[in-house]
C-alpha cells in the first residue's frame, strides 16, 4: 500500500515537472507569427489577413499559430494545418499549382502580348515611307506649339 | 470575311458577363468543408456545470456538435429551441447534442443557456482551438458525426427541425460496423 | 405622406429622363433643334426632382421619420446630427440617389457648356447621359426605393453602421462618386462620336477637362478611402485589395491610360480606335464597380446587399458594353487610321508602353478579383486571391510605370536623338544610381526598396531638369526668378500640372514602399502598469475606462507612450453598438512624418487588470497623404483654362 502511494507521489512529481517543462513556451518571434498569419485569410472578415485583422477570431488564430510554432512546428506545417481544416480558401494567395497557375501566369502573358503588339505596331508605323505622311498645315496653333517646344529646349 | 473579325470586340465582352451571371448562383460564404468523411477532431472542454465534456466519451452515438454564440442573432436564437426539443426527443435513441460557445463572454453564455432552458451539455471554447480544429467560419455551424466518429454533415446557419431529423435519422439507420 | 411624395417624384423623374433621352436621340438623328431643347428642359426637370428627393430624404433623416424603412435602418434616436446628414448616403438606396443626383448635375453642366460649341455631338451626348440617368432612376424606383415604408413604424431606428461614423464618410463616397459619374461624360461624347461617325479629335478635345476632373476625383476618393481605412478600420493598413477597392482602382488605371493616350491622338492623330475603346472600358469598369458593390457576387467589406439589384446592374452593364463595342465594330473603318511613327525611341513609344502597363495592371486586378468565381465555376473549389498576390504581380508593373513617368515627358516627340537623350537623362540616371548607392549605404537591404528609391530620384531629377532648363530660358530673356517660374507654370499649365501630379505620385510611391518595407508590429498582453517596447517606443498600460455615449458603449484603454520624450496617451477603444453583433475596434495613433505609432485594443479583462494590444510602427505612411495633397495641386493647375485658348 505504502509503495503504491510513494509511486503515485513520484508519478505526480514527474508529471508536474514534465508539464511545467512543456508549459515553458519555446521563444517564438512575433515576426514569424506575423509572417505565417499574413498568409492566412481571416475567416470572419472580408479579405483581411489573420495578421491584420482586429477581430477576436483572428486573435485566437494568431494564438494558435504562436502555440504551434512554440511546439516546434515549422511555418509551413502550421499553414498546412489550417488548410486541412478550412480548405484552399484560407490561403490569401492561391497556391501555384494546377488551375491556379492561370491567375499567376495570365497577367504575365497579357503584359508580354501587349509589348509584342506595341513592338509590331511601332515597327509597322516607322516603316511607312516618309512621303505618305499627311501634310501638316502649319497654322497659328502649330506655330505656337513649335515655339513652346523650342522654348522648352527639347 | 475580314469584315467580320471586328465583331470579335463586342463578343469578347460576353464570357466575362456570363461568368458574372454565373456568380449569382453561388454564395460567396458557402465554403465546403475539407473535413467531411474524416474522423472528427477530439477535444476536451469543461461544460458549464463543471463536468468534463470530451468527444471521445460519446463514441458510438450520433453526435450533433453545435457551435454558437450569444451575440449571433437571429441564427442561434432560432435554432436553440430546435436543438433542445430534438435533444429531448432523441437522447434515448443514442443521439447526443453538444454545444460549444465561441468568442463570447461567460456570463452571456450562461444567460443564453438559462433563457432557452438548454439541458444538453454546453461548454465554452475560450481559446478558440476547438472551433479552428473544426474549421468553423462563423456561427451558427453544426456538425453531424456518425457512430464511428466521422464528420458526415456540416450545416452552416440555423438548424431547422427538418434538417435535424432527416440527418439524424439517416445516421441512426446506418448499421454499426465495429 | 413623405414616402408617397418621394416615390412619386422618383417615377416622374424616371419618365422625364426616358422621354428626354428618346427625344434627344430623335432630335440628333433628324437635326430638329426643338426636340433637343425639349430634352434639355426634361433634364432640368430631372435634376430638380432628384434634388427634391434628396432634400426630402435628408429631411426625413433629420426629423427621425422612422416610417421610412431606409431612415429606420440607418439612424436611431442617438445618432448625432451630422451623421444624420451624411447617413443619407450611408447605405444602398442613398448611394443610388447620390449617384443619380451627380449624373443629373453633370448633365446640366454638359448642357450649359456644350450646347453651343458642339452642335453635332452634343445631342447624342445628351441622349446618352439621360439614358444612363434613366437607368439609375429605374433602380431607384424598382430595386432600391429609398422611400419604402416601414410598417409598423418602429419607436427607434437601427442606427448608422458605426464604421461610417467618421469624417471620411462625408468625403469618401462623394469624391469617389464624382469620379465615377465624371467618366460618364467622356463616354457620352464617345458614343456621340460613334453615332455621328465624327470619330476624330473633336470629342476628345471637348472632354479633356472632364477627364482630368473625373480622374482627379477618383484619385481623391481612393486616397480618402485609404486614409479612412487606416484610421478607422483598425487593421493598420490603407489598402487591402478588397474586391470593391479593386473595383474603384480598375477604372482609375484605365482612366490614367486614357488621360495619356489622348495626348497621342491630339498630337499625332493616331490611336483613335484605342482611345474610344479605352473610354468605353473605363466607363464599363465604373459600372462593374457598382455591380460588385451591390450584387454580393463577391464577398467584400463594402458589399451593400445581395438580391435582384445585382441582376439589374449586370443587365445594364451587358447592354452598355455590347452596344458601345458594337458601335465600335460598326465604325471600324473610320476608326482605323494608319499610324505614323518616325522612330522607335520617341515619346509616342513611351506613351504606348505606359498604356500597355496600365491596362495590364487593370487586367491583373480584374482577373484576380474574378478568379475566385472562375475557379469555383470550373473546379468547384473556392480559392482566395488577396493582397500577397496583387502586391507580387503589380509591383513590377507599377515600378516600370514610375520609371516611364520620368522618361515620357522629356523624351522627344517623333524621334529622340542621342543628343536629346543625353541632355535630358544623363543627370537623372546618374542621380538615380547615386541614390541607390546611398540607400545601400544607409543600410537598406531590400532590393525593391532601393530600386524604388532610385527610380523616384530619377523621375524627380527629370522634372527638375525640365523646370530648371525652362526657367533658365526665361531668365535669359530678362525675367526675374519668381515671375519666370510662375509664368512658366501658368502658361504651360497642362504640362506642369502633369509634372506636379507626377511628383505627387512619386511621394505616394515612397510612402507605400516605406510602409511595406520598414513597418514593424507586435502583439502582446499587458497587465496594468506593465510596458512593452517596439522600435524605440515604450508603451505602458495605465488602465481601462468605460463610458456610455449617445448610441454606443465604449471601453477605452489608456497607454502612455514615450520615445525618449513623452508623447502623451494613446486611447484605443472598443465600441459596443447594440445593433452590431461584434464590438468595433477603434485605433489610436500618433502620426509623424517619418513614422506613425498605431495601437489597436484587443481582448481585455473586465476589471481592467489586463489588455491585449497590437502595436504597429508604420513608416512613411504620412507621405501617402502628403502626396495626395500635391496631386490635388497638380490637378488644379492642369485644369486651369488654357492661356492660349480662344473662347
Amino acid at each position: 500500500m505504502r509503495r503504491a502511494r510513494v509511486g503515485l507521489l513520484v508519478a505526480a512529481l514527474v508529471a508536474a515537472v514534465l508539464s511545467s517543462a512543456a508549459a515553458q513556451p519555446k521563444p517564438v518571434s512575433e515576426d514569424t507569427v506575423h509572417e505565417v498569419a499574413a498568409r492566412l485569410r481571416c475567416v470572419v472578415c472580408q479579405n483581411l489577413s489573420v495578421a491584420d485583422s482586429p477581430s477576436e477570431m483572428a486573435g485566437q488564430m494568431r494564438a494558435i499559430i504562436r502555440e504551434r510554432l512554440a511546439a516546434g512546428e515549422s511555418p509551413d506545417e502550421v499553414q498546412r494545418y489550417f488548410v486541412q481544416r478550412y480548405g484552399e480558401w484560407i490561403l490569401l494567395s492561391p497556391p501555384r499549382r494546377g488551375f491556379n497557375l492561370l491567375v499567376w501566369l495570365l497577367p504575365l502573358v497579357f503584359v508580354i502580348a501587349g509589348l509584342v503588339v506595341v513592338a509590331v505596331l511601332v515597327r509597322q508605323w516607322t516603316r511607312r515611307p516618309r512621303g505618305a505622311a499627311e501634310p501638316v498645315a502649319v497654322d497659328a496653333a502649330m506655330s505656337e506649339r513649335i515655339r513652346r517646344e523650342v522654348e522648352r529646349g527639347s | 470575311m475580314k469584315r467580320l473579325w471586328r465583331w470579335l470586340i463586342p463578343l469578347a465582352a460576353l464570357p466575362v458577363l456570363v461568368l458574372l451571371a454565373y456568380g449569382f448562383r453561388m454564395s460567396p460564404r458557402d465554403i465546403p468543408s475539407p473535413l467531411l468523411q474524416k474522423p472528427a477532431p477530439a477535444f476536451g472542454l469543461t461544460a458549464l456545470d463543471g463536468a468534463p465534456l470530451a468527444l471521445a466519451s460519446h463514441r458510438g452515438k450520433v453526435v450533433v456538435l453545435n457551435f454558437w454564440a450569444s451575440w449571433c442573432y437571429p441564427g442561434c436564437y432560432e435554432e436553440a429551441p430546435v436543438l433542445e426539443k430534438n435533444w429531448r426527443a432523441y437522447r434515448e435513441r443514442g443521439v447526443v447534442v453538444l454545444g460549444v460557445a465561441i468568442q463570447d463572454k461567460r456570463e452571456a453564455i450562461e444567460k443564453f443557456v438559462k433563457d432557452f432552458g438548454l439541458t444538453f451539455p454546453n461548454a465554452q471554447d475560450v481559446t478558440g482551438t476547438v472551433s479552428v480544429d473544426y474549421g468553423v467560419y462563423g456561427v451558427p455551424e453544426t456538425f453531424f458525426l456518425d457512430r464511428q466518429g466521422r464528420i458526415r454533415v456540416k450545416h452552416v446557419s440555423a438548424v431547422t427541425d427538418t434538417v435535424f431529423r432527416d440527418t439524424v435519422e439517416r445516421l441512426l439507420a446506418e448499421t454499426e460496423t465495429r | 405622406m413623405t414616402a408617397d411624395v418621394g416615390f412619386g417624384m422618383t417615377i416622374v423623374a424616371l419618365v422625364l429622363a426616358l422621354y428626354g433621352g428618346v427625344v434627344a436621340a430623335v432630335g440628333a438623328r433628324t437635326g430638329r433643334a426643338a426636340l433637343v431643347e425639349s430634352a434639355q428642359h426634361a433634364a432640368l426637370g430631372v435634376f430638380t426632382l432628384v434634388t427634391a428627393c434628396f432634400a426630402l430624404l435628408a429631411y426625413a433623416f433629420l426629423t427621425f421619420d422612422f416610417s421610412i424603412r431606409y431612415v429606420a435602418s440607418n439612424t436611431n434616436l442617438g445618432t448625432p446630427f451630422y451623421y444624420r446628414i451624411t447617413g443619407v448616403w450611408g447605405a444602398l438606396e442613398g448611394s443610388i440617389i447620390l449617384w443619380a443626383w451627380m449624373l443629373a448635375l453633370y448633365t446640366l453642366i454638359l448642357i450649359v457648356r456644350h450646347r453651343e460649341g458642339a452642335r453635332e455631338l452634343y445631342p447624342w451626348a445628351l441622349a446618352t447621359m439621360l439614358g444612363i440617368l434613366a437607368f439609375f432612376l429605374l433602380v431607384m424606383s424598382v430595386a432600391a426605393p429609398p422611400f419604402q415604408r416601414q410598417l409598423p413604424v418602429p419607436a427607434n431606428g437601427r442606427g448608422l453602421n458605426p464604421l461610417l461614423e467618421d469624417t471620411g464618410m462625408i468625403t469618401h463616397p462623394v469624391a469617389l462618386y464624382l469620379g465615377f459619374t465624371g467618366f460618364t461624360v467622356p463616354f457620352a461624347f464617345a458614343m456621340a462620336a460613334l453615332a455621328t461617325g465624327r470619330v476624330g479629335d473633336t470629342w476628345l478635345v471637348l472632354t479633356r477637362r472632364w477627364t482630368i476632373v473625373a480622374w482627379y476625383f477618383l484619385s481623391l476618393g481612393l486616397l480618402i478611402g485609404g486614409w479612412w481605412s487606416y484610421h478607422v478600420l483598425g487593421w493598420g493598413g490603407y489598402w487591402a485589395w478588397d474586391p470593391v477597392e479593386n473595383a474603384a482602382f480598375m477604372p482609375w488605371l484605365t482612366g490614367t491610360a486614357f488621360l495619356h493616350s489622348v495626348m497621342i491622338q491630339e498630337r499625332r492623330r493616331m490611336l483613335k480606335l484605342w482611345n474610344i475603346v479605352l473610354v468605353i472600358l473605363t466607363f464599363g469598369l465604373t459600372l462593374f464597380g457598382t455591380f460588385l458593390t451591390r450584387s454580393g457576387v463577391i464577398a467584400s467589406v463594402h458589399a451593400f446587399t445581395q438580391g435582384s439589384i445585382g441582376m439589374l446592374f449586370l443587365g445594364f452593364l451587358a447592354l452598355v458594353m455590347l452596344t458601345a463595342l458594337g458601335l465600335v465594330a460598326w465604325r471600324w473603318d473610320a476608326l482605323r487610321s494608319q499610324g505614323n511613327l518616325d522612330a522607335v525611341v520617341s515619346r509616342e513609344s513611351a506613351f504606348l508602353l505606359n498604356n500597355v502597363l496600365l491596362v495590364a495592371a487593370a487586367f491583373t486586378v480584374f482577373f484576380g478579383t474574378v478568379f475566385p468565381l472562375l475557379s469555383e465555376a470550373v473546379r468547384g473549389v473556392k480559392v482566395s486571391v488577396g493582397a500577397p498576390f496583387f502586391n507580387q504581380v503589380n509591383v513590377p508593373l507599377f515600378l516600370s510605370l514610375i520609371f516611364l513617368m520620368g522618361v515620357g515627358p522629356l523624351i522627344a516627340w517623333r524621334r529622340a536623338s542621342l543628343e536629346n537623350l543625353k541632355r535630358n537623362f544623363l543627370w537623372p540616371v546618374v542621380l538615380g544610381i547615386v541614390a541607390a548607392a546611398i540607400a545601400f549605404a544607409l543600410g537598406v537591404r531590400s532590393a525593391l526598396a532601393a530600386l524604388t528609391f532610385a527610380t523616384t530620384v530619377f523621375v524627380a531629377a527629370t522634372i527638375a531638369v525640365d523646370v530648371v532648363r525652362a526657367t533658365r530660358a526665361r531668365l535669359r530673356v530678362g525675367e526675374r526668378l519668381l515671375p519666370a517660374v510662375g509664368g512658366l507654370l501658368r502658361r504651360h499649365n497642362r504640362r506642369y500640372g502633369g509634372f506636379v501630379v507626377h511628383l505627387g505620385i512619386l511621394i505616394i510611391a515612397l510612402g507605400v514602399t516605406g510602409s511595406h518595407a520598414w513597418s514593424v508590429q507586435t502583439e502582446t498582453t499587458l497587465k496594468r502598469g506593465e510596458s512593452t517596447e517596439l522600435a524605440g517606443y515604450r508603451l505602458r498600460f495605465e488602465g481601462l475606462s468605460a463610458a456610455e455615449e449617445s448610441n454606443h458603449f465604449k471601453v477605452v484603454g489608456a497607454f502612455t507612450v514615450t520615445n525618449g520624450r513623452a508623447l502623451g496617451t494613446l486611447q484605443p477603444a472598443k465600441k459596443f453598438y447594440p445593433q452590431e453583433q461584434a464590438p468595433i475596434a477603434y485605433v489610436d495613433y500618433r502620426l509623424g512624418l517619418k513614422e506613425d505609432i498605431y495601437v489597436v485594443l484587443g481582448d481585455f479583462a473586465r476589471d481592467g487588470s489586463q489588455a491585449t494590444i497590437k502595436v504597429q510602427v508604420n513608416r512613411l505612411v504620412s507621405w501617402i497623404w502628403i502626396g495626395g495633397v500635391v496631386l490635388t495641386l497638380g490637378a488644379l493647375l492642369a485644369i486651369l483654362p488654357d492661356r492660349r485658348e480662344t473662347a
